[in-house]
């Protein structure tokens, strides 16, 4: 630090004044504090080395082993020898899918109407706060939710417990985070932008569509990714709307019949379901379908943080 | 009513009227037409609500006619055999609650006030996205982390009676390390939302760092540093799959305050319910029983956020 003393302290250095400030006496409190607060981070650090290291030793056997037939084998809680995780693969994906189908235009949407057509009105107000304590229901009561609705009511068009009652049910858990994500980007774009839209004679639609969703694509999409890596992580409802956790058999049906009325399952599930298992080689077959979705979720979670940091404009 | 124009030539005069000003009738009808959609997709919000509200007022309060109140009080919980002991799943939840909060408070609001008050702008950049990524790791990964080395290498070595297999203390320190992102991170917008000028006045007169910190940032902050653990501990509550997994206890369990030993908590149990649910399903009142957790569990952490969310605004709203 570039201090330039003054002469009155009688001080002829940046370090002599220093002491005189603080009589000689050293910060030790402040140094132990600061080490101590350095400490929880290097802790948490520390936590996620430690995931990760004993996720690759414990699936070593099967990432060494038999990896090709790992990743091409089904779901058997049975055998591990025969455990694998295409199904739970493909289950994930087609979720994923529904999820940005529905999920996506629909938070989009509502996050337009809340930040664009009604942002003081009464009932905007109360749909935000409604969101935001959405984002805060524990996922398992979503699944009460998709058990009610998608498989039983609903039963009929989703045909029961399939993937699309799932997908439906990861939709509706992942829609506030995806409304609240996309208010913020919303929010950061300047008026400036509306008001010269509007000037030039645009309606209100022609504004959103030519220049604020533009404007604010990045920001919306980084909030999409988080949600997709939050839907892709999440077990717990899929359990309760149908998510297969022993064997899945899918026999000769074809891709559409095994979407439509088949069981599914997904990557969540399929660890669930392996974890139970008792034995070694269980244990590898779990941590190595772990580590598939941590690198899933983290690719995500990361490409939505660089696009953040990336595409992060002042106005 | 009209408005004038001159052209190039002051002699000729054109006039516009409003008509000519009215938006052509398609890019009208359009326009309200997507208002109308933006309008339906905020209402599907309050959908939603309605519906889980409706799904669970309905059923619960059917269980609740239904079961024998006795019932309800009992040595354990066990929905198969008819013995639905509410305490023994509080209980469980609260404990597992305890002990993630005995990791993630300290850790966490450790993280907020390191990166917020102490950190460089440089190594903030970097620390950030690192405590983020943890924010991303599924639940089920975690659950499996708990049997497979939390509980080995840390429960039962620090307290060898413990359980060997599955306990509610490995559980809970999984669900703290996934609580440490969630109260890092609003606690850490509550501190730097305190402006800069308390920091400099407390510098002024000759405080340091530490003393700044928590005699000035921290106190100004306070209302965000307890939502952090409030928003903490209702992620905490809710937390299923780590219980699910580690925390032992499927299907039923006795009522037990020790941690080291398998326990069931409120979320673990419904998962248990829910997915063995083509056997429940028989059972009306077993069944039943899961819509009754799912109403309690929904109301305590309803309750829980609405009080955090408020003392998130008001940080806002003071600075």
């Amino acid at each position: 630090m570039a201090l330039s003393t003054p002469s009155k302290f009688g001080a002829s250095s940046a370090a002599g004044l220093t002491e005189r400030i603080t009589n000689g006496k050293r910060d030790v409190k402040g140094r132990v504090v600061e080490w101590l607060l350095l400490a929880t981070l290097g802790v948490t650090l520390l936590i996620l080395v430690a995931l990760i290291v004993n996720l690759l030793d414990r699936a070593w056997p099967v990432l060494n082993g038999r990896f090709g037939d790992f990743l091409s084998s089904g779901l058997d809680a049975s055998n591990a020898q025969e455990a694998g995780v295409w199904q739970a693969i493909r289950g994930t994906l087609t979720l994923a899918i529904i999820v940005i189908v529905v999920s996506f235009p629909l938070g989009i949407a509502c996050a337009v109407y809340l930040e664009e057509y009604a942002s003081r009105s009464r009932l905007a107000r109360l749909i935000r706060i409604n969101v935001r304590n959405l984002a805060g229901v524990p996922s398992i009561v979503y699944g009460i939710l998709g058990l009610t609705i998608f498989v039983k009511f609903a039963g009929g068009i989703t045909g029961g417990r399939t993937v699309i009652a799932g997908g439906l049910t990861l939709s509706v858990l992942v829609l506030p985070v995806v409304v609240i994500t996309a208010s913020e980007a919303l929010r950061a774009v300047p008026r400036s932008i509306r008001e010269g839209a509007m000037g030039v004679g645009a309606t209100q639609w022609e504004t959103v569509r030519s220049h604020v969703l533009p404007s604010a694509a990045p920001g919306i999409l980084t909030g999409t990714m988080l949600a997709l890596s939050r839907a892709a992580g999440e077990a717990a409802p899929l359990l309760l709307v149908g998510g297969i956790t022993g064997l899945l058999r899918t026999g000769n049906l074809s891709l559409w019949e095994q979407i439509t009325d088949g069981g599914f399952t997904s990557m969540p599930v399929a660890i669930f379901s392996y974890a139970r298992q008792t034995g070694a080689d269980f244990q590898a077959v779990t941590a190595a379908a772990s580590l598939i979705l941590l690198v899933l979720v983290v690719v995500i979670n990361g490409l939505a943080i660089w696009l953040r940091n990336r595409f992060e404009r002042n106005w | 009513m009209f408005i004038e124009r001159e052209t190039m030539s002051a002699s000729t005069t054109q006039s516009w009227t409003v008509a000519d000003l009215r938006l052509a009738g398609g890019r009208r009808r359009t326009d309200v037409r997507m208002r109308r959609l933006f309008i339906a997709a905020g209402l599907t919000t309050l959908l939603v609500t309605g519906l889980i509200v409706y799904t669970l007022v309905k059923d619960a309060f059917s269980f609740f006619i239904d079961v024998p109140k006795h019932e309800l009080w009992n040595i354990g919980w066990f929905p198969r055999r008819g013995f639905f002991d509410i305490k023994t799943l509080v209980v469980g939840s609260l404990m597992v609650t305890g002990v993630a909060m005995l990791i993630a408070v300290p850790l966490g609001l450790g993280v907020a006030v390191y990166l917020s008050e102490f950190a460089r702008p440089r190594v903030r950049r970097v620390l950030k996205p690192i405590v983020e990524v943890l924010a991303g790791i599924p639940s089920v990964v975690l659950g499996y982390f708990a049997i497979a080395f939390i509980n080995p290498n840390l429960i039962t070595v620090l307290a060898p009676g413990a359980n060997k297999a599955f306990n509610i203390a490995a559980a809970g320190v999984a669900v703290g390390i996934l609580t440490i992102p969630i109260i890092a991170s609003v606690a850490e917008d509550a501190l730097r939302a305190v402006p800069l000028a308390l920091r400099e006045a407390s510098y002024g007169l000759g405080a340091r760092r530490v003393a700044t910190t928590f005699r000035v940032v921290l106190p100004a902050s306070i209302s965000g540093v307890v939502a952090a653990l409030i928003l903490g501990i209702s992620r905490a509550v809710g937390e299923t799959m780590v219980v699910a997994i580690a925390a032992g206890a499927v299907g039923g369990g006795l009522f037990s305050t020790d941690p080291f030993q398998p326990g069931q908590t409120m979320t673990a149990a419904m998962a248990a319910l829910g997915f063995g649910s083509d056997q429940v399903a028989g059972d009306g009142l077993a069944f039943q029983s899961l819509f009754f957790i799912g109403f309690l569990l929904f109301v305590l952490t309803f309750l829980l956020n609405l009080l955090g969310d408020r003392l998130v605004r008001r940080v806002r709203e003071e600075y």
